[in-house]
């Protein structure tokens, strides 16, 4: 069996952390491939549905991805109720035997290709060591 | 054309953008798997889609293909989308069934070195973004009407030239300033760098002509409240507060003379003393005298030794509404007092570089009482250090204009008094911009000294007395040892600062700030002018540090940017916006208490139920309320629900499928 290759989805808000992202490529900095990153407007957009939707497809990490708080915001205060949502849908996942690590919300700015990359690396690796999602198939975290 | 009825037709359009993308992707296996995806009737791949006939390919697929929705796997939208949707609209279709997928920035250049797993990433974007673009609706482009009138919060120069650029072009223009007067930190000052002109020669005719406009009104002693409404249609509240004194006043200061009230004098930075009736200096504008309202005790004094009757103590703050199409902020900033730093606040010998910009003023007040070193013309001994209290972890910016003004006051000072002896303490000496280096060649040649110090090792300043010879050693690494001066004046260049405020003005404005709390540009190449709010704008140092010649620029930028909508008449606006169901709508009321910009509110319908309703010109289609919304009433137009849910199941599904 080949090694365990986590698949994240990444929602990344269009004017701080997609640009950073973008700028990670244009650096050419090197990150693991196993995100699929998709553009919101804002990562107050991101609706907890989502996130849970991700999961139930067996996403083994989500990755929310936003202007830094507390005033990066394109517009005014998205951010903190990203933050916020993360913070509790967390709880709600734990509960549901997902381990709240696999979630993660992170503050890239545009300028911030370096960080990006990081975060992106940072969590293929603990993924690797949580293993594969206990809702994907062959996945098992004992549920 | 109505492309909402028609089954989706999904021309797929991979660019190997020469081999950026190419070199590492295999575009021609993804474009072979685009075509296989459900509603796919084309895919194709080219060595430079955005190229002419790159183009012709997707405009020949719309016509002979009858293509209604295009996918472009390529670089990033913020690079292209653009382009493509302009594209598809000359084509006849609607430029939002147009979706991109980013298969360069975030695929060819970040895993150069694994081709394999690049493509199957590619392929997994291409799959995402078929599946958003099967649920694209074209959408409606919105039109709004524009008050020809330009709102400029700041009457000093970028302001005042902004309005009058805006003026010029024959728009209105609407000053609001804080202060009695206007001319802001320009007046301040005591010669401009580079021509070392009187600053209020330089900028008086500027304030001059924008008094005069017809087409400018100016708000002084105003404060700006509130700020409603969007692009084309903005609604400011402005009190003014009353200035007690009435255009009659014909500037004797005999007022001045016998109040007997004495407040520290911001506009000599706290170095002198001023009347609670007072005008900054003799020459300003507007030339009526003012009354501070905070330190005035109406005694009355003032109102009987006034000849012309201009003095009613008893005005009363005024609310003003204004109408404007744009928005120009130009707020300024502060200057840094640097308590504790170098010996400030304990040596009344050391002091700021704006606060020496004042000693050396003309119009800095003589007198026995007043501190000025250099009110005779005996030969000093002055030190300047640079970047006092910037560039470090408080304020990690340079504040940019304090080295070239450091160097024209050494120089000036060199110049009326040779035998003085004059010192920079320096980290770097950053000259920059037109004439700059040969500037500071001249001043060099005057005999100044430079020392250089390092940021771990800053120069020690020690006195015996608060007002006696201060002894200021500098570990030069140059020269590997200490230099020890002793010293009559140390004079600290201080950066500028955002204004204290300034969180407040942005909330208002609904604009953000940098880290260094200077108001936020919406790109910082490629849009310097704008603020990522449409219709508002930035002029000065209210979005970061500059010069005079600097300010003036973007003040004229700004009015430039500003008056494009307002010539244009109407303001198209981005239809990205946020609907309600009111069918499905439970008037929850959570979406009205999380929108931003109060573009959503929850009203009594017709049938008397509680809904939702949208003010479209005011949404800016963040999508908080969308996310938020318990009965999912909330369409995000071109993020909904249904087409961010088949992005994240095309992201997982084929792979688990497999």
């Amino acid at each position: 069996m080949s090694e365990f290759s986590p698949r994240i989805v990444g929602f990344l808000c269009n004017w701080c952390s997609y640009a950073g992202a973008d700028l990670a490529g244009l650096s050419r900095l090197e990150y693991p491939t196993n995100i699929r990153i998709i553009r919101v407007m804002c990562s107050g957009r991101v609706d907890p549905a989502f996130i849970i939707e991700a999961f139930k497809e067996g996403a083994d990490g989500v990755l929310v991805a936003g202007c830094h708080l507390p005033s990066d915001c394109h517009y005014i205060a998205g951010n903190f109720k990203a933050n916020r949502r993360v913070a509790l849908l967390k709880r709600v996942l734990e509960q549901f035997g997902i381990d709240p690590e696999r979630l993660r919300i992170e503050w890239v700015s545009a300028s911030e290709g370096q960080k990006f990359a990081m975060v992106v690396t940072k969590m293929v690796e603990d993924l690797k060591k949580l293993g594969p999602s206990p809702i994907r198939p062959g996945g098992g975290d004992g549920v | 054309m109505n492309q909402e009825a028609e089954k989706p037709r999904v021309g797929v359009y991979i660019c190997g953008c020469g081999l950026n993308i190419a070199g590492v992707v295999d575009v021609k296996e993804v474009a072979e798997y685009a075509a296989t995806l459900p509603d796919v009737a084309v895919a194709r791949s080219y060595v430079y889609m955005c190229s002419e006939p790159g183009q012709a390919l997707i405009r020949n697929d719309i016509h002979d293909m009858k293509i209604n929705r295009v996918v472009v796997g390529s670089c990033s939208p913020h690079m292209h989308e653009p382009t493509y949707r302009r594209l598809v609209e000359e084509e006849g279709l609607n430029r939002y069934i147009f979706e991109m997928a980013n298969l360069r920035e975030q695929v060819s250049w970040c895993h150069a070195h694994h081709h394999r797993e690049a493509t199957e990433k590619a392929k997994d974007l291409i799959r995402m973004a078929v599946a958003k673009a099967r649920l694209l609706q074209p959408l409606e482009k919105r039109e709004v009407e524009v008050e020809a009138r330009g709102l400029v919060v700041g009457g000093g120069v970028a302001g005042l030239r902004a309005a009058l650029d805006i003026a010029e072009r024959g728009f209105q223009a609407c000053v609001v300033e804080r202060s009695p007067f206007i001319g802001g930190r320009a007046t301040q000052l005591n010669r401009v760098i580079l021509t070392d002109q009187d600053a209020l020669d330089v900028v008086g005719p500027l304030i001059d002509q924008a008094e005069e406009n017809r087409n400018v009104t100016i708000y002084t002693n105003s404060e700006l409240e509130e700020v409603g409404g969007y692009i084309g249609n903005f609604e400011a509240s402005i009190t003014q507060k009353p200035r007690y004194v009435s255009p009659k006043c014909t500037a004797c200061g005999k007022c001045a003379e016998v109040c007997p009230v004495e407040v520290p004098d911001q506009f000599n930075i706290g170095l002198t003393k001023r009347k609670a009736i007072y005008m900054p200096y003799r020459g300003a504008i507007p030339p009526i005298y003012a009354v501070d309202d905070a330190a005035c005790t109406r005694c009355g004094e003032c109102v009987k030794v006034c000849e012309p009757n201009a003095i009613d103590l008893s005005g009363k703050p005024h609310d003003i509404k204004v109408r404007a199409g744009t928005i120009i902020v130009a707020s300024g900033f502060d200057p840094l007092l640097p308590d504790g730093l170098y010996g400030f606040g304990r040596y009344g010998n050391v002091i700021t570089q704006f606060q020496l910009e004042r000693m050396l003023s003309k119009t800095y007040p003589a007198g026995e009482d007043v501190y000025n070193p250099f009110a005779d013309e005996s030969p000093k001994n002055v030190v300047f250090i640079l970047c006092a209290g910037s560039r470090n972890e408080e304020r990690p910016y340079c504040s940019r204009i304090c080295c070239t003004v450091a160097l024209k006051n050494a120089k000036l000072i060199k110049e009326t008094s040779p035998e003085s002896r004059v010192s920079i303490a320096y980290r770097d000496v950053r000259v920059f911009g037109k004439r700059q280096e040969e500037y500071y060649e001249e001043a060099r040649r005057t005999g100044i000294a430079l020392f250089r110090y390092l940021s771990e090792r800053p120069p020690l300043v020690e006195g015996e007395s608060p007002d006696g010879r201060l002894s200021v050693s500098i570990d030069d690494p140059t020269l590997g040892r200490e230099v020890k001066i002793s010293a009559d004046l140390v004079v600290l260049a201080e950066p500028m600062l955002a204004r204290a405020d300034s969180a407040e003005l942005a909330a208002k404005l609904g604009i953000s700030r940098t880290a260094d709390n200077f108001f936020r540009e919406a790109h910082p190449k490629l849009r310097p002018l704008d603020t990522p709010t449409d219709g508002v704008f930035l002029a000065g140092v209210a979005q970061g540090p500059k010069d005079i010649a600097e300010s003036i620029i973007q003040g004229s930028g700004a009015a430039a940017r500003a008056t494009i909508p307002i010539s244009k008449g109407r303001v198209e606006i981005e239809p990205i916006i946020a609907q309600v169901d009111v069918d499905l709508c439970g008037g929850c009321k959570i979406c009205e208490s999380l929108c931003e910009y109060g573009a959503i509110s929850v009203e009594e319908d017709e049938a008397g139920k509680m809904r939702a309703k949208v003010t479209e010109a005011a949404c800016k289609g963040c999508g908080v309320c969308g996310a938020a919304c318990p009965t999912k009433a909330i369409t995000m137009l071109h993020f909904t629900n249904d087409q961010v849910m088949a992005q994240v199941r095309a992201a997982l599904r084929e792979e688990v499928a497999r």
